[in-house]
């Protein structure tokens, strides 16, 4: 008699797998990765082999001799938090730093929790953070765009968000608006700034291809850049000389990287539309607060990190709209 | 693949939450149906039917011919089971049907083709009945009619709307949104007339104005036949979205009617009564022709399969006697399921017979049939996404791992129709719908233990 396997439906599956999305992630990035090489040359090829190498590394190692688990360091995850570490770092940061920073997302942000799946915070914002409370020299020095052979020796500045926040405790908006680079150079990538979140215009082309193929849906995204974009037009509208305009908001710091790549990670986002949504205004609400009232020039990293710790919360509370009404049992 | 004309690729309707959109694979579709001879023997169980098992009438040795009662209906809530063949009972006894356990069943010597003279087995069309309501019902339980779509709640009791509800609609699925099966499609090409006196039938059984045909647009065919037969009659015919799980009543009042069945009530609930159009097709039968539900269409399908085919057989027909009217069975086949890959349930043995709610046999391959390996839940969503009750598969599952079934309650586990959506998609391979299952099973026991 034949021998036929018997398990409960359903019986076919679809080909989605976890190595295919996080590598659907990564091809979505690689328009932004390209201007990042184009601009920043060899110091961003040079940060982004050694932070995605060490992501696996570090996995490889803590999965084996501590937890002593199979280790799954090419499931996609680790190249994926080495890529958008690299994103977050100035392109002449000395590449030791870029380990640590490994370590610290990697070992802090993903292991200690008990891998991927289990953290509350954003990796990859966990080892931007660790260096930038360890490093705040080499964290805050922005090579300038063009200088395609150098790296620690790159020539650096300030990014426009940080011009506009020191210019504003003598000038008015109207008077730095020059010293900033023009929209079209913003949308483009060609600014200071991180190595990754230059690039307008790459980010979002990312952001269609991954919409396009379902890795993500429009709630985190939108809901972080229209909050945005609304809260600073409204200051904008009522003192133009205090507040830059929205699109100045939305074109500059990390935003895009952040509402699009980071805020949008699958463990620590909200895991239905309506706690998507909530989450997306809370974080484009405080990243706001930062920027224009507190003491840093950009807030983004802080505002997904704040929230990432309330995403429990809301999944626990907000729940998806179900089918039918509830009728009296009898 | 013939393209849709553009009148029906419009105002195309779809259900609001989830779903998902496996290939279809419809291999056996254009496939006549076939009518299949009796094999030597058949085995006929006595529970078929959603309900309380039939009592059985007859006895080893016992002269029985087709279309004679063997089983009646032992409550309301049961129905009559015909003998599908003619010849001798061998024995009542348990046998292994389709859910792989052991129960009690009528095995019949098949000898030559004798059925009842009642039976009027010309191809006549009989378009009108002069029959009460009642007596519809009457002819519909002595025909041992259940709902043919797989799920076998008796046909006479959906028909007997409740005191204190009213019912305004009659909804005919004709969605067949599993893939691979066809049966259903194959019977609205051939028997548009029948189905639409049927239809008629069962609006008089129901005391109905309206009725509504839900068809999926992949079968563009049988809409334009449906659309044919019924022109000018107060049946309407309605193209839907090809999206799974729309032939869940739910789902299909919903898109139908955009009218949403209350979490633990019936389609009743808003009005409707919905029947599957293999349901419509019995009907017909018994109710103009005199013939009781002895047979009916099932799609024999596979990837390795040689020939993928709609057949006509008697109930009781072991599976491995279709699989070889269908080519034989290929050595690569790991895994032979009884209906459709996303809610059909998996045979242990080929000697099951086809049952009144077999709507297909489908066997899948080695490389088809195996799981793929777990791995940890990464929170994508997509289980949320796709979950067309507006569930949390993953919520519920962990809450299932961790026996917290009362909070399982809560999150309205009761509200899960099994269409299999969320394990479907996970990119983690997480047998969600597994745990849910267990977890539903724990919850109804608490609920019970509560009422007493």
């Amino acid at each position: 008699m034949n021998k036929f396997i018997v398990s409960p439906s359903p019986h076919v599956y679809s080909d989605e797998s976890v190595p295919k999305l996080m590598y659907g992630v990564i091809i979505s990035m690689l328009p932004a990765l390209g201007v990042s090489v184009f601009y920043f040359g060899i110091g961003m090829i040079i940060i982004t082999t050694v932070s995605i190498l060490s992501c696996i590394l570090f996995e490889y190692l803590i999965q084996t001799y501590v937890m002593k688990v199979r280790p799954s360091h090419l499931d996609g995850s680790a190249v994926l938090t080495g890529l958008l570490l690299a994103f977050c770092l100035p392109a002449n940061i000395p590449f030791c730093m870029v380990m640590i920073g490994a370590l610290a997302a990697v070992g802090i942000g993903k292991m200690t929790f008990g891998g991927l799946g289990n953290n509350i915070f954003n990796p990859a914002l966990v080892g931007r953070v660790f260096l930038f409370i360890s490093f705040p020299v080499a964290m805050t020095a922005w090579p300038e765009p063009g200088q395609w052979m150098k790296y620690t020796d790159a020539v650096t500045g300030a990014t426009p968000l940080g011009i506009m926040k020191e210019g504003l405790a003598f000038r008015n908006v109207g008077e730095i608006m020059p010293e900033v680079p023009s929209f079209l150079h913003l949308f483009m990538g060609k600014m200071m700034g991180s190595a990754g979140e230059i690039s307008a215009a790459a980010l979002l082309i990312g952001m269609l291809y991954m919409m396009f193929r379902k890795i993500i849906t429009w709630h985190i995204p939108v809901s972080i850049l229209g909050t945005v974009f609304l809260f600073t037009g409204i200051l904008w509208l009522v003192n133009p000389d205090r507040f830059a305009d929205p699109l100045f908001h939305l074109l500059t710091g990390g935003l895009m990287l952040g509402a699009i790549y980071m805020a949008t990670d699958y463990v620590t986002s909200p895991m239905n539309k309506r706690g998507m949504l909530i989450y997306g205004v809370g974080i484009g609400i405080v990243t706001v607060l930062i920027r224009i009232f507190g003491a840093y020039p950009e807030g983004v990293q802080f505002a997904i990190l704040i929230f990432n710790g309330f995403t429990p919360l809301i999944n626990k509370y907000v729940k998806p709209s179900r089918f039918g009404k509830e009728v009296a049992h009898g | 693949m013939k393209k849709p004309p553009n009148s029906l690729s419009m105002r195309l309707k779809t259900f609001a939450r989830g779903g998902v959109h496996p290939p279809e694979l419809k291999l056996s579709s254009g496939q006549p149906i076939e009518e299949l001879a009796p094999p030597e023997t058949v085995v006929i169980p006595l529970s078929q039917h959603l309900g309380v098992p039939s009592e059985v009438l007859v006895a080893r040795g016992d002269e029985v011919k087709v279309g004679q009662p063997i089983a009646s209906a032992a409550g309301f809530v049961s129905t009559n089971i015909h003998s599908s063949v003619s010849g001798k009972v061998l024995k009542v006894d348990n046998f292994m049907d389709s859910t792989g356990y052991r129960r009690m069943a009528v095995q019949i010597q098949v000898e030559g083709d004798t059925w009842i003279d009642t039976v009027d087995r010309s191809d006549d069309l009989v378009p009108k009945t002069v029959l009460s309501g009642g007596d519809i019902r009457k002819k519909i339980l002595e025909a041992g009619i259940v709902g043919l779509g797989g799920a076998t709640f008796p046909s006479h009791v959906k028909l007997t709307v409740p005191s204190g509800k009213k019912a305004e609609y009659l909804i005919i699925n004709g969605v067949e949104c599993e893939p691979f099966l066809t049966a259903d499609h194959a019977l609205m090409l051939e028997r548009s007339d029948e189905l639409f006196s049927g239809i008629q039938i069962m609006m008089k059984g129901l005391g109905v104005e309206k009725a509504i045909v839900g068809i999926e647009n992949n079968k563009p065919d049988a809409i334009e036949a449906m659309k044919r037969v019924t022109a000018g009659s107060p049946v309407k015919v309605q193209g839907l979205k090809v999206k799974y799980p729309q032939g869940g009543e739910k789902q299909l009042v919903q898109a139908l009617l955009k009218r949403e069945v209350p979490s633990g009530g019936l389609p009743i609930d808003v009005g409707v009564v919905v029947f599957n159009v293999g349901t419509v097709s019995a009907v017909y039968d018994a109710v103009m022709k005199n013939r009781p539900l002895i047979e009916r269409v099932v799609t024999v399908t596979g990837k390795s399969l040689v020939n993928p085919s709609n057949f006509r057989v008697r109930i009781g027909t072991p599976v491995s006697h279709l699989i070889e009217a269908a080519g034989g069975l290929p050595e690569q086949t790991a895994k032979v399921i009884n209906g459709g890959p996303m809610m059909g349930k998996a045979l242990a043995s080929l000697d099951v017979p086809v049952v009144k709610g077999t709507s297909g046999i489908l066997l899948l391959d080695e490389t088809e049939a195996r799981r793929k390996e777990v791995l940890p839940c990464i929170r994508c969503a997509k289980c949320i996404g796709v979950c067309p009750m507006g569930l949390e598969p993953y919520l519920l599952m962990t809450l299932s791992e961790k026996a917290m079934y009362e909070r399982m309650e809560e999150e309205k586990v009761l509200d899960c129709i099994e269409c299999g959506s969320c394990s479907y998609t996970c990119p983690s391979s997480r047998p969600l719908l597994d745990y849910i299952r267990l977890g539903k099973g724990e919850v109804n026991k608490l609920i019970r233990a509560r009422k007493s």
